[in-house]
């Protein structure tokens, strides 16, 4: 049986114990006419050595082509040292750290977690984690809702450039609570926010604003920083972790700073995965520490007066505040979260800010590259991050389809969200010089129409 | 705030210079990024060699109970063991490595697992659709109860405002109908577990949107009026929402769409024995009857028969217009989604029965030996699920042993603590869940430390200031709240 370690004997004599004649005997307090017979749908079962080749092939199908798509999750280098330590059976196996005694390992490195996402986005406090970026909008936007409490409307405002699933994700989440998302106006030749046309009569509990934005772009997020304070309004900043390197961080723009940071925490060494597991990172100004959801550990004494970690601000949350919490979240993205914290660890600052300048230079040699196809051109001008908007004379879903007809997966055709035909290509340090040839040269062929 | 007397944090290994040098690539120069937008200070991120930073955190897991090093009898979280191969395969370069974006054409196998994946859970639950997406228990449960709002929205059934949960309910049931707009109502339990039906009726009207139940409950019995329950809650036009936090207990015996439940989410992280990660990532696969397929959360896999084979696909919004919508980023926690379809693939179809057998074996065999050892069961006449609760009113009260004491005292032999002091209406409570895993050895040796700590208080031993052989004392909470100390900061020393 697997995974189950009872003998015959075993479960004769515990049976006796219990005095049943059977395990049948065990389930007698359920209906009869409920309990069935078999399972019809689920296969018998195998092996590790039968899972293990039929895995195998399952893998190689999907095989490992070459990418060139970011819109949110991003292929970079891990270390080994990452997963080999995140997945110890001591921190893979281990449940939630209520019983702190038992858990410092986790705590602790939830408390550096803490510590580093802090360091990078500039602000003061941090939780646990949340479960996605996209998540952590809805949590970040409820969360405003609370610490703004003089604004009573339930506006959130968008940057054109705030990824669109983020404010589906968003509001699906946080709709039912009364919340409602607009946008504010896009310059269209920048793809940033058109500061002439900006609203004056909105009454915003917060304006969001994504740093680099979903097509590429930089935001001018010190002047709308400042606006929205004007408005009387907080500012939610969703920012690229490994971006922060090199970028100004969100607790330094305008005057006095983002209130909230969240963002997508895969680039820190979690892997693509086709979408998850990853973890959203949440930070904010201490002034709302306690309108933030989620799990925080606080470092404190223990009997003999030394440090040990504990979780705190226990009374926002759902297992004892019940229908009062600040949400019904019970989970961080702990193993995420570990890992998260290793690759910082190991990069450092120099390390991470390396990443970045190799992501933007070869994002650059890309661009210069598939600019040069005619046909092919920037969507919009100004800088970037590593990742650009291209525009095509023609559909870009016929043009991908070619690509990975030839392994290269060629950015995410975003024709539909900027309204006209286009793809977001992002290259990373992952790519060499040959990579980023080897892909203008594909996309030259591909354009030219000679697929053979 | 931060006191730097022993502390072993990684930043006191930073030295200024320092790093894991084979980790990132050569410096390369930044173009066109004007000044005003860049970065001018340096957050102080560790600065620490590749071995160090191995140390420091091989070191810090060893400050870790885990189910891999100890036994963790903690109910209503089915700490089962986590097969390995579940994370390699999970792992495998192509699947660790495949892009959320990438098209179809790069993801057929992934995809057959995940359709494959819904389609088992279904046959186990009893539903007639399954979406994967929800990243955990609570998100699944948020979904669930989205579901029952836009069922009663679209018949234009617009005054069902209400969620019925029982006070034995887990906290993220009253907060998950909170989330979604809804007022709670709670509805007391009778003396033997069952839920009171007669104030179930009174509770039940044109308001009631739906009920959360767990079955088997957070008391660890089985509710045996199930059926007239959702006769009740249907016919006054509500819907009936499955916690599935305990679907270990009925796992290949009930299931919840057979017990007439609507709606269901799943802790795969529980019942399909993927990692708890010290708090994550969970995964809360919701499935549904007829009703309320047309609101599932998107996306979802489908599945075409093109040229005579099965190719699979996301179905999203143009599929299920009336679907609640997203609900992450890209499709949930697949990677762990992975890990339960081979766990479920190893089992089998007669492994997800021994299950609920063996994990019900445990949980009555272990619960037979503390009483008769004389500890008290909360609920003496009923047979266990796969978790029971013990009470330590009587000592608590004749030898001032509580159950945070034994708890604490139980760290100290070794044992994880149980859940303590849930479910809230059950004084000085120890719930306990051994679940399947566990050999007979482990439970005799957990009841001889058990035995050997309530005879320890009764000769005078207090456990107020347990434990004592672990990496630190018991924790000053007051001041972990009081002085928030949530990041280090050297200059605040």
């Amino acid at each position: 049986m697997p995974f189950i370690p009872h003998t015959e004997k075993d479960t004769r004599e515990m049976l006796e114990t219990i005095g049943a004649d059977s395990i049948a005997d065990l389930f007698d307090e359920i209906p009869r006419e409920l309990m069935i017979e078999q399972l019809a749908h689920v296969p018998e079962a195998m092996n590790e050595m039968e899972i293990a080749r039929l895995m195998r092939q399952r893998a190689k199908m999907d095989g490992s082509p070459m990418c060139f798509i970011g819109a949110g999750a991003y292929e970079h280098h891990i270390p080994t040292a990452v997963w080999d330590i995140a997945t110890r059976g001591e921190f893979y196996s281990a449940y939630t750290p209520y019983q702190a005694e038992a858990s410092q390992g986790t705590l602790q490195v939830i408390y550096e977690y803490q510590t580093m996402i802090t360091e990078l986005t500039g602000l003061d406090v941090s939780n646990a984690s949340l479960y996605d970026g996209a998540s952590a909008l809805a949590e970040a936007s409820l969360m405003a809702v609370r610490a703004n409490r003089r604004v009573k409307t339930g506006r959130i405002l968008l940057a054109p450039g705030v990824n669109p699933v983020y404010e589906q994700v968003a509001a699906a989440i946080a709709g039912a609570q009364g919340l409602a998302f607009e946008r504010l106006p896009q310059d269209a030749s920048t793809g940033n926010i058109d500061f002439s046309q900006l609203p004056e009569d909105k009454e915003p509990v917060a304006v969001v604003v994504q740093q680099p934005s979903f097509v590429g772009t930089l935001e001018d997020v010190d002047r709308l920083t400042d606006w929205a304070r004007a408005e009387g309004a907080l500012l939610i900043s969703i920012v690229n972790p490994t971006s922060l390197a090199l970028l100004k961080p969100p607790g330094q723009w305008g005057e006095e700073g983002a209130d909230i940071a969240i963002g997508e925490g895969q680039p820190l060494g979690v892997p693509m995965s086709s979408g998850g597991p990853y973890f959203g990172f949440m930070t904010c100004k201490q002034k709302h520490v306690r309108q933030m959801p989620g799990r925080i550990v606080g470092r404190t004494t223990d009997l003999d007066g030394n440090p040990g970690f504990a979780l705190t601000l226990q009374a926002r949350e759902q297992h004892i505040r019940r229908s009062k919490a600040t949400s019904n979240i019970c989970t961080n993205q702990g193993l995420m979260v570990t890992a998260a914290t290793i690759y910082m660890s190991l990069l450092g600052y120099e390390g991470l800010k390396s990443v970045a300048h190799t992501s933007q230079a070869n994002t650059t040699l890309l661009i210069d590259g598939l600019c040069g196809i005619e046909g092919v051109d920037r969507l919009y001008d100004g800088p970037f991050f590593h990742e650009v908007a291209l525009k095509l004379d023609r559909s870009v879903a016929p043009i991908l389809a070619a690509l990975a007809d030839r392994d290269i997966l060629g950015g995410l055709d975003i024709t539909s969200v900027v309204g006209t035909d286009a793809l977001l290509v992002c290259a990373t340090e992952t790519k060499t010089a040959a990579d980023i040839e080897a892909y203008v040269a594909a996309f030259a062929v591909v354009m030219s129409g000679d697929s053979a | 705030m931060s006191d730097p007397t022993n502390s072993n944090l990684i930043f006191d290994k930073s030295r200024s210079g320092r790093r894991a040098f084979a980790q990132a690539p050569a410096d390369a120069a930044v173009s066109a990024i004007p000044e005003s937008m860049l970065r001018d200070d340096k957050p102080r991120l560790p600065e620490a060699s590749e071995l160090q930073t191995v140390r420091h955190f091989t070191r810090l897991s060893q400050m870790n109970f885990s189910i891999d090093t100890q036994f963790y009898p903690l109910g209503s979280c089915t700490m089962k063991y986590n097969p390995r191969a579940c994370n390699a395969l999970a792992l495998l370069p192509e699947f660790a490595g495949r892009h959320p974006l990438a098209p179809s054409s790069h993801g057929q196998g992934f995809l057959s697992c995940m359709f494959e994946l819904q389609e088992m859970l279904k046959d186990v639950t009893g539903m007639k659709g399954v979406s994967l997406t929800p990243m955990a228990g609570a998100q699944g449960e948020f979904a669930g109860v989205a579901m029952i709002k836009a069922y009663h929205e679209a018949r234009g059934d617009h005054g069902r405002t209400e969620i019925i949960c029982p006070d034995a309910a887990h906290g993220t049931n009253p907060a998950t109908a909170t989330m979604c707009g809804c007022a709670v109502r709670e509805v007391p339990t009778g003396p033997e577990g069952d839920i009171d039906f007669d104030a179930l009726k009174a509770a039940v009207g044109p308001q009631t949107a739906g009920i959360m139940l767990t079955n088997p409950s957070t008391l660890g019995v089985f509710e045996r009026r199930i059926e007239e329950v959702a006769d009740l809650v249907h016919e006054a036009g509500g819907l009936l929402y499955y916690d599935g936090a305990n679907l270990n207990a009925i796992l290949g015996k009930v299931r919840p769409g057979d017990m007439d439940f609507d709606v269901i989410h799943m802790n795969l992280h529980k019942t399909f024995s993927t990692p708890h990660g010290g708090g994550g990532p969970g995964s809360g696969a919701v499935g549904v009857n007829d009703r309320l397929l047309p609101f599932m959360p998107i996306p979802v896999v489908g599945s075409k028969e093109v040229g005579g084979e099965t190719v699979y696909n996301w179905l999203s919004e143009a599929d299920l217009p009336q679907s609640i919508g997203r609900l992450s980023g890209f499709m949930g926690n697949s990677g762990v989604l992975l890990r339960a379809y081979v766990y479920m693939r190893m089992l089998g179809r007669d492994g997800m029965e021994r299950v609920s057998e063996y994990a019900t074996l445990n949980a009555n065999y272990l619960a037979a030996r503390l009483r008769d050892a004389g500890f008290e069961l909360a609920f003496p006449t009923r047979r266990a699920s796969h978790e029971f609760i013990v009470t330590l009113r009587r000592e608590a009260k004749s030898v001032n042993l509580t159950a945070m004491d034994i708890a604490k005292a139980l760290l100290d032999k070794n044992y994880h603590a149980p859940t303590t002091y849930f479910p809230l209406l059950v004084p000085e409570c120890l719930l306990i869940e051994p679940t399947e895993t566990e050999s007979k050895e482990t439970l005799d040796n957990f009841v001889t430390a058990m035995i050997e700590i309530v005879t320890a208080a009764k000769q005078g031993t207090e456990f107020k200031d347990a434990p004592y052989t672990l990496p630190v004392r018991r924790l000053d909470d007051v001041k972990a709240a009081r002085q928030l100390d949530l990041a280090y900061r050297p200059e605040e020393t």
